[in-house]
């Protein structure tokens, strides 16, 4: 994903160092690799490859990692602005 | 214990074609359960996945030869990431799963092997302590899962990196283009209506003449904004979508007036320009929520930068559009 990138410096991500254990899950299942464990601390290595997935927060058995994504996608989101202009509910059309 | 084939069927090959171009993507299910590939032991393998039908082919053909267990969690029909950034393919859903086929009972080991894009959903210290079972996260992509498998359940830093290919990105076009539906039959009946509106109130050739310019245009913007942007897009410079589809989009909206030129005023030209790039321009921001590397905050972020920006100049294209015939 080197060749794919997007906005720099809004995700959400965040690393709390002083809890974390060292246990490596975050650098096993983040899909765009961000993470490594150096000296038995993870490290974030490419803070603006992260998707906001959450599976790395998930997965934090000492709860060091949080991440809050917001709504979703963009027809999501569209349908969120426009229920508030409408007043009625939103339906879900995302997958 | 129901046993599936790891060959799909012709059947299987052809609903997955339909389900690609979009229809009944949102009702093609499989039972969720426990199911066997080959003949597995109390010592082979378990493999979890979602109950969509798509990701349970998927599966099923890479365990082509491997005797395993298939573990189908209820995810209501919709695939591993999807699903896990639902909570749909959850810590809870995996524990319902084990307990309901009693897998404890049924293999002698005490490891599941999940998706990686499930962790999204899945805490795995929280499996481990609900039923006993330690979660390995296989590769993102089942079709590392029988070299996954066969190295001793270790991936590769290539199986755990997700990959957004031009094929990848192909195989999303006709998806895209289906889901358009129904807003886009409104925007082509407006399209008509409004380019009848002229000095002599409604004019019926104007419709047809102008109507079809304008369809093109729409059309052309659909096809800059849902096929070009997926197939381009790593070659397509900035960081934000909405200029990679204005930009493709610009050249869509060329190509449409000048095939239009001999029925299109200046005005007309250039409120169609407008049209065809905004389209292009949306449809790329939308192209977002289907790529596996735009955040969530960063497309909120773009959002809110360019949806007024086009929303102002699709009424700009409209006001001149609709003027235009009383200009002559």
């Amino acid at each position: 994903m080197k060749d794919l990138r997007y906005l720099e410096g809004v995700a959400t991500l965040k690393l709390d160092k002083d809890a974390c254990v060292g246990c490596g899950m975050c650098q096993t299942v983040c899909p765009h690799r961000i993470f490594e464990v150096q000296d038995k601390k993870a490290v974030i290595m490419d803070f603006d490859a992260c998707m906001e997935c959450g599976a790395c927060a998930q997965n934090c058995p000492a709860d060091a990692i949080s991440v809050t994504p917001g709504v979703g996608c963009a027809s999501y989101l569209m349908a969120v602005w426009f229920s508030k202009l409408t007043g009625k509910k939103v339906e879900s059309i995302c997958c | 214990m129901p046993r599936v084939f790891s060959k799909l069927s012709l059947r299987d090959w052809r609903e997955t074609v339909t389900i690609r171009i979009g229809y009944g993507r949102y009702d093609y299910k499989v039972v969720p359960g426990l199911y066997c590939v080959g003949n597995p032991t109390a010592d082979s393998p378990v493999i979890v996945t979602a109950n969509y039908k798509l990701t349970f082919d998927m599966v099923r053909k890479e365990l082509d030869g491997i005797d395993a267990w298939l573990l189908v969690a209820d995810t209501r029909g919709i695939n591993v990431w999807c699903a896990a950034g639902k909570m749909l393919f959850s810590t809870d859903e995996i524990l319902r799963s084990v307990y309901t086929s009693r897998l404890g009972e049924i293999v002698s080991h005490r490891e599941l092997i999940l998706p990686q894009l499930g962790a999204t959903g899945v805490a795995a210290h929280k499996v481990k302590k609900g039923c006993g079972f330690k979660v390995v996260y296989g590769p993102v992509w089942a079709t590392e899962l029988a070299e996954f498998i066969k190295n001793g359940n270790t991936a590769d830093e290539a199986m755990r990196t997700v990959t957004f290919t031009l094929k990848q990105r192909a195989e999303l076009i006709p998806v895209e283009l289906f889901i358009l539906g129904k807003p886009l039959l409104i925007i082509i009946a407006a399209a008509f209506l409004l380019s009848g509106i002229g000095p002599d109130f409604f004019s019926l050739n104007a419709a047809w003449t102008r109507g079809l310019a304008a369809f093109c245009a729409t059309i052309f913007g659909i096809l800059a904004g849902n096929m070009l942007v997926p197939l381009l897009l790593p070659k397509l410079p900035w960081r934000y979508f909405s200029p990679k589809g204005a930009l493709l989009g610009i050249g869509a909206g060329i190509i449409n007036i000048i095939l239009f030129a001999s029925v299109l005023g200046t005005g007309e030209s250039l409120a169609l320009l407008i049209w065809t790039t905004v389209v292009a321009s949306y449809l790329a921001v939308n192209f977002t929520g289907s790529t596996p590397f735009t955040s969530p905050t960063g497309v909120e972020t773009e959002m809110r930068r360019v949806i007024p920006i086009q929303g102002v100049a699709t009424l700009l294209a409209l006001i001149i559009w609709i003027a235009a015939p009383f200009m002559s």
